[in-house]
C-alpha cells in the first residue's frame, strides 16, 4: 500500500538507482532487482547470515536492512569481493574444499572478510566467535575455520 | 541447464541437448530397463554430430578430445555430480582434466538408481554405492569400443592394445590415438560389448578412484555463481508464495483475502485445492500479501489435537503392548523363543522427539506453463528428477514428455526434497497455470518450518535375553512411531508390504554376534506431515541400541568397548573400527571431570566407531561435548577428502539431534518458526573431530549421512560414564538432563 521511492547507492562500486517499496530488504532488491544472485536468502530475520554483505565496510544482513535507510551507502556483495575468486578467502575456501551444498557460503566468505580486515591475523577462538551468527546446515564449520587460519597466512 | 560444468573451470554451460539428440531430426536409441545395459548409439549417429560423438546414453566424446559424462545423481552437497562419472571415467581410462560432467535429464529407465529399484532419486547416501558397478561397466564398454576401433584403424590385434588416459597406444609399432582423434572416426556398434569382470581394473590400477579431485562445482560455490532454483531469473517472471493449513489436509473454511489483495503489486490470489496462493511483482509483496490471508482452517484433518506428549503417551503404550503385533523389519532364529528361556531379561526405553531438515535454501520453484496450458518448463532443485517431472504433469494433467526438467543445485536436501508429491514443485505449477506465466514460487524460512516435514517421534523400547555368563541370546526391539513412507512416498510405500523403511532402518543387526533377534514396528499415523531426515530412522534407532547395549554392558559388569568387540567376533571390520577409535581416543584414560562414551553402528554395510568425550554442567544439565572421534570404513573410498567432509557434516547434524532441535507440536501444528527457536549447531558448539577414514577394498556403502547416529548415544553414554545419570531421550535438553541427574542422585541416597 505503501508508496514506492527510489534510493541510490554504491554497490559494488558502482551507482544505482533502485525503486522499491521503502521496506523492502536490501537482500529482495540484490537478488531480483539487480540480479545479484550470489548473496542469499535463508532466514529474512538475522540469525543465519546467508545474506551477508558489506554495508560501508563492515558485515551486515541484508535481510534487516530496508532500502530506504541505504541512500548513498556503500554495499559489497560476493560478486563484488574480486572479480575473478582470487580474493585469499575464495582461493582458501578452494584449498579446504569448503563447501558442501555451498547455499550458506557466500555469506561465510564475506562475514570471513569482515574479520580479516578488522583482524588479520586471528586466533581460532576469536574465528569461532566471529563466525558463529552464520549457520552452514552442512556442518562445513571445521573447514571454515582452517580455511580463514590459510586465507590470514597465505592473504 | 545450469549446473552443467568442466572439470577444470566449473564455469562452463553446455546445452544437454547437444548431447542427447545431437541434431534435429536424428534420433538414437538406448533401451530401457535394468539392468541398464546400452543399446549404444547407430553408425549414422557419427555424420549428423560432426563433432560429437554419442557413445551411449553415458557418454559422449568429442573430436577435441573433450569427454562429457552424465551424471544421474543431483548435487546438494553430498558430492555425487563428481564422484559418479568419475567411476565412469576410471574404467573409460579418460583423462579427468578433459571430462565435462553433464547432469543427466529425468529418465529412470536410462539412470535410475538400481539400489531404489531403478527411481532417480538421490537419497540414503546410495548414489556411489548403487551406481558403482554400473558406471564402471559403462566405462569400460566405453573403452572398449575405442580399443575396436583402434584395432581397426590400424589394422592390429585388440590384444596389442592398451590405454593410457585418453590415449590408445600400440607399443609394438609406437603408434598412439587420442580419444579425440579416434571419436573423429569411430564406428559405433548397435550393441554394448560384453564386459566381464576380469576385464575391469584391478584397484591397484586405480588412478582416479581414491585419490582426491576438486568437486566440479565447488569453484562456483565461492564467488556466488553457484546456481539453486531460488536465483533463476525469467523475463516477465513474477513471485508466489503460498499459504497452506498448520495441519495436513485440512481445508479452507473461510478465506478473506481482501487485505491481501489491496497490497499495492499484488497480482492474484489463487485458491488451491490445499491452500492459498498469492502472485505478486516482488518477493517481498507476495509475502506480505501472505501474511495478510485471513483463512478459518476446517477441523476435518487428522492430525487436530496433535502434541509431542500424546505421541510419546500412545507410542509408548504402543511399544509395551506385547499383544500388539508389529510389523517385523528383521526376524533372525526365534528372539521370543530365546527370551522366554533367558535366565534374565533386561528392559530399556528410548525417545526421539520430531526434528526438522533446516536446509539452509528455504524451498522453492519456478514454473513457467505455457500459454495453452499443455507444456511446462520446471526449475527446481529435487532429489528425484522423475518424482518432480511426474508431480508436475499430473498437477497438470499433461504427459511427462510435456514437462521440461531444468535440475539445479540444491541448497541442501537432507531427505526433504525427496517426497513423492514434490509438493513445493506442484505449487509453482499452479500458480503459474493460474496466470500462464513464469512464476518463482518462494517460501519463508517461517513457511519452511510450519510445512515442515519432519523426522518421526520415536519411542523405542528394547528387551535383551542373557544366558548365564551374560552373553546376549535374545534382542527384541520394538519401534513405535508416526508412519513415515506411507506419507512421504506413497507409491514406495505400495509394494513394501507395510514395511517402513524410513522408520526402521537401523534395527538389523547384521554384525553383532546375536542369533535369535527381531525387530517390529508398530506405527500410529498420527496425521503428522513426516519425513526421511538425514540418517533416517537409524538416527533413533540407533539412539536406542547403543544406549541399551551400553546399560547391559554396565549390568554385566563389562568396558562398553569390550563388550561390542565381544559382539563382533564375526565382524573383522567391525572390530577394526572400534579398536582403532579407542585407541585414537584413548579410551582407557580416565578424564577429571569428564566422560568418555562409545557407539559402533554398522550403516548399510558402512562400518563406524566413535568416543565423545563429554562435561556436564550440573547446576543447568547443560552438557557439552569436548572431543568426538571417529572411525569409518566405507569400503573403497572413492573419494577420501569428501568421504571425511561427509562425516564432519553428518557429526555436526548428529550434534544438534542430540542436543537441541525438535519441533513442539501444538493441537497439530508446528510452534517453531525460525532459527531462533529452532536451534541447529554453530561454530561455537563444535568440539575438536578426529575423524580416521579407514578405506578397505571392498564395495563402497556410501558416506553422506553415516555419522550422524553415531553421535547422540555417544554422548548419552558418555554422561552416564560421568554422572551415572542416563538420558533417555533426545534431543538431550538441559532441563531433561538435570531430571536424569535429579532422578540419579535421589537413587544413590
Amino acid at each position: 500500500m505503501s508508496q514506492t521511492i527510489t534510493t541510490t547507492l554504491t554497490i559494488n562500486g558502482k551507482r544505482h538507482s533502485v525503486t522499491a517499496d521503502p521496506d523492502t530488504p536490501l537482500l529482495w532488491v540484490l537478488r531480483e532487482q539487480l540480479k545479484l544472485t550470489g548473496t542469499r536468502y535463508g532466514c529474512g530475520v538475522g540469525q543465519c547470515g546467508a545474506c551477508t554483505v558489506h554495508i560501508d565496510g563492515k558485515p551486515n544482513y541484508a535481510c534487516l536492512n530496508p532500502i530506504k535507510d541505504l541512500e548513498g551507502r556503500s554495499v559489497t556483495t560476493i560478486e563484488g569481493l574480486s572479480p575473478d575468486s582470487s580474493h585469499p578467502l575464495q582461493k582458501a575456501w578452494l584449498a579446504e574444499s569448503v563447501p558442501q551444498c555451498g547455499y550458506c557460503q557466500s555469506g561465510q566468505i564475506m562475514r570471513a572478510a569482515g574479520l580479516l580486515k578488522d583482524n588479520p591475523n586471528p586466533s581460532r577462538q576469536e574465528i569461532v566467535e566471529y563466525m558463529s551468527p552464520n549457520i552452514c546446515r552442512c556442518g562445513t564449520y571445521i573447514r571454515i575455520a582452517r580455511a580463514i587460519e590459510r586465507a590470514a597466512k597465505e592473504a | 541447464m545450469t549446473i552443467n560444468a568442466q572439470a577444470k573451470d566449473g564455469q562452463i554451460v553446455m546445452s544437454r541437448r547437444r548431447f542427447m539428440v545431437g541434431a534435429a531430426g536424428f534420433t538414437f536409441g538406448v533401451t530401457v530397463g535394468l539392468p541398464a545395459v546400452l543399446k549404444l548409439a547407430s553408425g549414422e549417429a557419427l555424420a549428423a554430430t560432426s563433432k560429437d560423438v554419442v557413445v551411449n546414453a553415458w557418454v559422449t566424446l568429442s573430436t577435441d578430445g573433450t569427454i562429457a559424462i552424465m551424471s544421474p545423481a543431483v548435487e546438494m552437497g553430498q558430492g555425487s555430480l563428481t564422484s559418479l562419472p568419475l567411476i565412469l571415467a576410471e574404467e573409460l581410462d579418460a583423462d579427468w582434466a578433459r571430462v565435462r560432467i553433464v547432469p543427466s535429464p529425468a529418465s529412470d529407465a536410462i539412470y535410475g538408481n538400481p539400489l531404489f529399484g531403478g527411481l532417480q532419486y538421490t537419497a540414503g547416501s546410495a548414489a556411489v554405492t548403487g551406481y558403482y558397478k554400473n558406471l564402471r561397466m559403462f566405462g569400460a564398454q566405453v573403452r572398449y569400443v575405442l580399443l575396436e576401433n583402434a584395432a581397426r584403424h590400424w589394422g592390429v590385434p585388440f590384444g596389442e592394445l592398451a590405454t593410457i588416459p585418453s590415449v590408445v597406444l600400440h607399443e609394438k609399432s609406437g603408434r598412439r590415438l587420442t580419444y579425440g582423434e579416434i571419436a573423429a572416426f569411430a564406428q559405433i556398434p548397435s550393441k554394448a560389448p560384453e564386459i566381464t569382470p576380469d576385464m575391469l581394473k584391478k584397484t591397484s590400477e586405480f588412478r582416479l578412484i581414491g585419490k582426491d579431485v576438486m568437486r566440479v562445482e565447488l569453484p562456483t560455490k565461492v564467488n556466488g555463481t553457484a546456481q539453486y532454483s531460488i536465483d533463476v531469473q525469467l523475463p516477465g517472471m513474477i513471485y508466489g508464495a503460498i499459504l497452506r493449513p498448520p495441519v495436513e489436509g485440512a481445508a479452507i473454511e473461510k478465506l478473506d483475502d481482501s487485505a491481501a489483495r489491496a497490497i499495492e503489486g499484488v497480482i492474484e490470489v489463487v485458491r488451491l485445492p490445499y491452500g492459498v496462493g498469492v502472485l505478486a511483482e516482488t518477493p517481498w509483496t507476495a509475502f506480505k500479501a501472505k501474511n495478510a490471508l485471513k483463512v478459518t482452517w476446517a477441523r476435518n484433518a487428522r492430525g487436530w489435537g496433535h502434541s509431542n506428549e500424546k505421541g510419546f503417551r500412545t507410542f509408548t503404550v504402543a511399544a509395551h503392548d506385547l499383544s500388539r503385533k508389529g510389523v517385523a523389519w528383521e526376524q533372525k532364529g526365534d528372539a521370543l523363543g530365546a527370551m522366554g528361556k533367558a535366565k534374565t531379561v533386561i528392559e530399556g526405553e528410548y525417545r526421539s522427539d520430531y526434528a526438522y531438515h533446516a536446509q539452509m535454501e528455504p524451498l522453492n520453484s519456478v514454473a513457467s506453463v505455457s500459454a495453452a496450458g499443455d507444456s511446462v518448463e520446471i526449475w527446481c532443485g529435487t532429489q528425484s528428477q522423475t518424482m518432480a517431472v511426474t508431480a508436475a504433469a499430473k498437477a497438470l494433467g499433461i504427459k511427462p514428455e510435456r514437462v521440461t526438467f531444468h535440475g539445479m543445485l540444491l541448497g541442501g536436501g537432507f531427505g526433504r526434497r525427496g517426497h513423492r508429491d514434490e509438493e513445493f514443485v506442484v505449487d509453482s505449477v499452479l500458480l503459474s497455470k493460474a496466470v500462464r506465466k513464469p512464476v518463482k514460487l518462494l517460501w519463508t524460512r517461517e513457511d519452511d518450518v510450519r510445512n515442515g516435514r519432519f523426522r518421526p517421534l520415536y519411542v523405542n523400547y528394547m528387551r535383551a535375553g542373557l544366558d548365564d555368563a551374560g552373553h546376549i541370546v535374545a534382542w527384541h526391539h520394538r519401534v513405535a512411531c508416526d508412519t513415515v513412507l506411507a506419507f512421504q512416498d506413497p507409491v514406495r510405500y505400495s509394494t513394501s508390504k507395510g514395511k517402513d523403511n524410513i522408520a526402521m532402518r537401523g534395527t538389523e543387526l547384521p554384525t553383532y554376534n546375536i542369533p535369535d533377534r527381531l525387530s517390529e514396528a508398530v506405527q500410529v499415523d498420527t496425521g503428522m506431515r513426516t519425513s526421511s531426515l538425514r540418517a533416517i530412522g537409524v538416527g533413533p534407532n540407533k539412539f536406542a541400541i547403543e544406549s541399551f547395549l551400553d546399560e547391559v554392558a554396565v549390568k554385566r559388569g563389562i568396558d562398553p568397548v569390550a563388550f561390542r568387540l565381544e559382539l563382533l567376533k564375526n565382524s573383522p571390520r567391525g572390530r577394526h573400527v572400534v579398536e582403532e577409535v579407542a585407541k585414537m581416543a584413548d579410551w582407557g584414560r580416565k578424564r577429571e571431570g569428564r566422560g568418555l562414551g562409545f557407539a559402533y553402528i554398522d550403516y548399510s554395510g558402512t562400518q563406524l566407531a566413535a568416543v565423545a568425550e563429554v562435561s556436564v554442567e550440573r547446576a543447568t544439565g547443560q552438557i557439552r561435548v569436548h572431543n568426538f572421534w571417529t572411525t569409518i570404513d566405507p569400503g573403497i573410498a572413492v573419494q577420501p577428502d569428501n568421504v571425511i567432509a561427509q562425516t564432519e557434516g553428518s557429526i555436526v547434524t548428529g550434534l544438534g539431534l542430540a542436543l537441541t532441535e525438535h519441533i513442539t507440536i501444538e493441537d497439530g501444528a508446528v510452534k517453531e518458526s525460525n532459527f531462533y527457536d529452532y536451534q541447529v549447531p554453530r561454530m561455537s558448539d563444535m568440539p575438536e573431530i578426529h575423524i580416521k577414514l579407514i578405506p578397505t577394498d571392498n564395495h563402497p556403502t556410501g558416506a553422506g549421512q553415516m555419522a550422524t547416529p553415531l553421535v547422540a548415544p555417544a554422548i548419552a553414554n558418555a554422561v552416564f560414564q560421568l554422572t551415572g545419570a542416563r538420558v533417555r531421550q533426545t534431543p538431550m535438553l538441559p532441563g531433561q538432563v538435570k531430571l536424569a541427574l535429579l532422578e540419579e542422585e535421589t537413587k544413590a541416597a
